[in-house]
């Protein structure tokens, strides 16, 4: 009996002395202000996938209703069936599952090979510093943010000469030509902010270049090697330009073949069908950025800020 | 196929250091010079592609502008014929001017709302990972998907317009892709929608970077917080702002997946961009010198925005310790 106002009086000056538990928010009109904001902005941001989502699953009738932002009455997931097996790409009525396919087998060698050059490149780079390699260096960067328009001739010429046009070798040599500047800028970048103690000791070890490189590098580049792979698995399979010029017909990935499906109507337009397409092609990169979250940030960050 | 490259050179590199491990011992700098030497062979796609991508096939886009070529490269040449027809089409000069508007606009719309949006998350704000996420997805969606989908709700009749007019504001409009004058805003709207999360993102970074005692200083003299934020740490985000702004600009030029979703150059010409004049111009219309003249013209831009900035803060000697 005796005990419980002790005991509470215990917790009582620990909490005074060692708070726990959600710092108390002040709720002034400033806070209230911020917060205003911060909900406007975030509905301003999730509209356009709600809605998305929406028409999709909705039929036809309903969506003539016009009313926009409306639950479905009565959901149906007929128009993601349709999307996926059905839809017309031009000519084809097989939906986007082609697209989605093509999409796999363009990203992942693409994504694989871009990586293992890049970071060969970057740990080339992070050591052997010379006022060449910085200036190499300076115009691989500088072909990152070379427009596309600029050498997209030359390159159907060259792939065209050596019979890479229009197939998936060609198509994957592209990618992983234009993912270059920031898969090398990446690795350099990280290998540079490596300890170069531990560099030296695995020479004094004995180590050459490659040994280094598979056994004491990579194991240590996990992080960054994530990195790269989300940064480039959302850019290639979000790539439209160079799928639809040089990924050839048998090819294309889902990007061009949902803007087929969008624009190549016959007849009435079916928005849920259109909607259900759209959000199957932005599904992969969507999962992609909510599962890996602070590293698709980190991959942004160290795309941009120079390291 | 790089990788088994890569262990062939490796094993013979491991018998040669066999062979001549005393002579490495006695002089030093040999190994060290067979490290380059390695390093020489694994830097090699890269500078196959920094040389063979971005100098030779830009030199050779710029050298076809200087000619007559039609689906085919031919070295006629005909001087800066290809020019002066570039700057008399219309298509062309609509093109450059919604560049313009487009660009600006966009690039100071995003650095401004990705600035307040960073400013009010930087508040200590419950969620905010939760809004960080929301601000930014759109960014990992691609810029076809956000054409079609600002297309939807942009259709006059079924789309946002409709509803708002149902609900009594008869005279609301918002159906900017249906009308020549103002479409390039209805693009600019996705545009905004697509990218602010990503300034967003990198200003939140810069002002988490900001040292704490600025922040104490400006209080114990008194200033209050949008001030500090406007007058003091404004001005000390310059790399950042400088980041942002060079991969807008960029994405300002490179425009094309967006324009042929959304509008696809419509209603009309009313929404064409240089990117989609050069593509279209080297496929459908088979007019590649036009094209490339084109081309070279999109790359001054890129050029006077990008040189500057790499050559400072990668080639410069200066900088690199």
């Amino acid at each position: 009996m005796g005990s419980k106002p002790q005991t509470s009086l215990l917790k009582r000056s620990m909490g005074l002395d060692n708070p726990w538990g959600p710092r108390p928010i002040k709720t002034s009109p400033a806070r209230m202000g911020v917060y205003g904001f911060l909900i406007v902005a975030a509905l301003f941001f999730c509209i356009p996938l709600y809605v998305m989502v929406i028409t999709s699953l909705k039929g036809m009738p309903e969506i003539r209703l016009g009313e926009l932002f409306a639950l479905p009455n009565d959901p149906t997931v007929a128009a993601w069936l349709k999307a996926w097996a059905e839809a017309c790409t031009g000519v084809q009525c097989n939906g986007i599952k082609e697209g989605f396919w093509n999409s796999i087998k363009i990203t992942v060698p693409s994504v694989m090979v871009s990586i293992v050059i890049g970071s060969i490149n970057g740990y080339a780079l992070s050591f052997w510093r010379s006022r060449g390699a910085n200036l190499i260096f300076g115009l691989l960067l500088f072909g990152a943010f070379v427009p596309f328009q600029v050498v997209i001739f030359p390159l159907i010429i060259f792939t065209r000469e050596m019979g890479m046009y229009g197939t998936l070798p060609g198509i994957v040599f592209i990618h992983t030509a234009f993912g270059m500047p920031i898969m090398t800028l990446l690795f350099r970048n990280y290998f540079s902010s490596l300890p170069e103690e531990l560099f030296k000791a695995a020479r004094v070890d004995g180590a050459g270049f490659w040994q280094i490189f598979f056994q004491i590098m990579m194991p240590m580049a996990i992080p960054i090697t994530i990195v790269a792979v989300i940064l480039q698995t959302t850019g290639i399979w979000n790539d439209f330009l160079l799928g639809l010029i040089f990924a050839g017909r048998e090819n294309l990935p889902m990007t061009v073949q949902l803007n087929n499906i969008v624009t190549t109507t016959f007849g009435v337009r079916e928005y849920n069908v259109n909607m259900a397409a759209t959000i199957l092609t932005a599904l992969v990169p969507l999962v992609v950025y909510l599962a890996s979250g602070k590293y698709f940030v980190r991959g942004i960050a160290a795309g941009a800020v120079k390291g | 196929m790089e990788e088994k490259g890569a262990q062939i050179n490796d094993s013979e590199l491991n018998s040669e250091v066999g062979k001549t491990v005393e002579s490495a011992e006695k002089k030093p700098g040999r190994k060290r010079k067979r490290i380059s030497f390695s390093a020489l062979i694994a830097s090699m796609p890269m500078m196959l592609v920094a040389v063979g991508l971005f100098v030779i096939c830009v030199g050779y886009s710029i050298l076809l502008s200087f000619t007559k070529s039609r689906s085919f490269p031919r070295f006629n040449w005909i001087g800066l014929d290809q020019y002066e027809r570039l700057w008399n089409t219309e298509r062309w000069l609509v093109s450059v001017e919604n560049m313009f508007i487009y660009g600006v606009l966009f690039v100071v719309i995003c650095l401004v709302s990705g600035f307040v949006m960073a400013v009010f998350l930087d508040q200590k704000v419950r969620f905010e990972s939760g809004f960080r996420t929301l601000f930014l997805y759109p960014y990992a969606m691609s810029l076809v998907v956000t054409g079609l989908v600002w297309q939807w709700m942009m259709e006059p009749s079924l789309g946002i317009q409709n509803v708002i007019q149902k609900l009594g504001w008869a005279g609301f409009e918002f159906a900017p892709l249906v009308d020549p004058e103002i479409a390039i805003y209805g693009v600019l709207v996705a545009a905004v929608w697509q990218a602010s999360g990503l300034v967003m993102v990198l200003m939140l970074a810069g002002l988490r970077g900001i040292d704490m005692d600025i922040w104490k200083a400006s209080r114990v003299d008194g200033i209050s917080t949008w001030r500090t934020y406007l007058f003091i740490i404004l001005p000390m985000m310059r790399p950042v702002i400088v980041t942002s702004l060079v991969l807008l600009a960029v994405g300002v030029v490179r425009v094309y997946d967006l324009i042929v979703a959304q509008t696809g150059g419509g209603p009309g010409i009313a929404t064409e961009m240089p990117a989609k004049f050069v593509i279209d111009h080297i496929t459908v219309r088979n007019n590649v010198g036009l094209g490339m003249a084109a081309a070279t013209m999109m790359l001054l831009p890129v050029l006077a925005v990008i040189g500057p900035w790499i050559y400072r803060e990668y080639v410069s000697p200066r900088k690199r310790s």
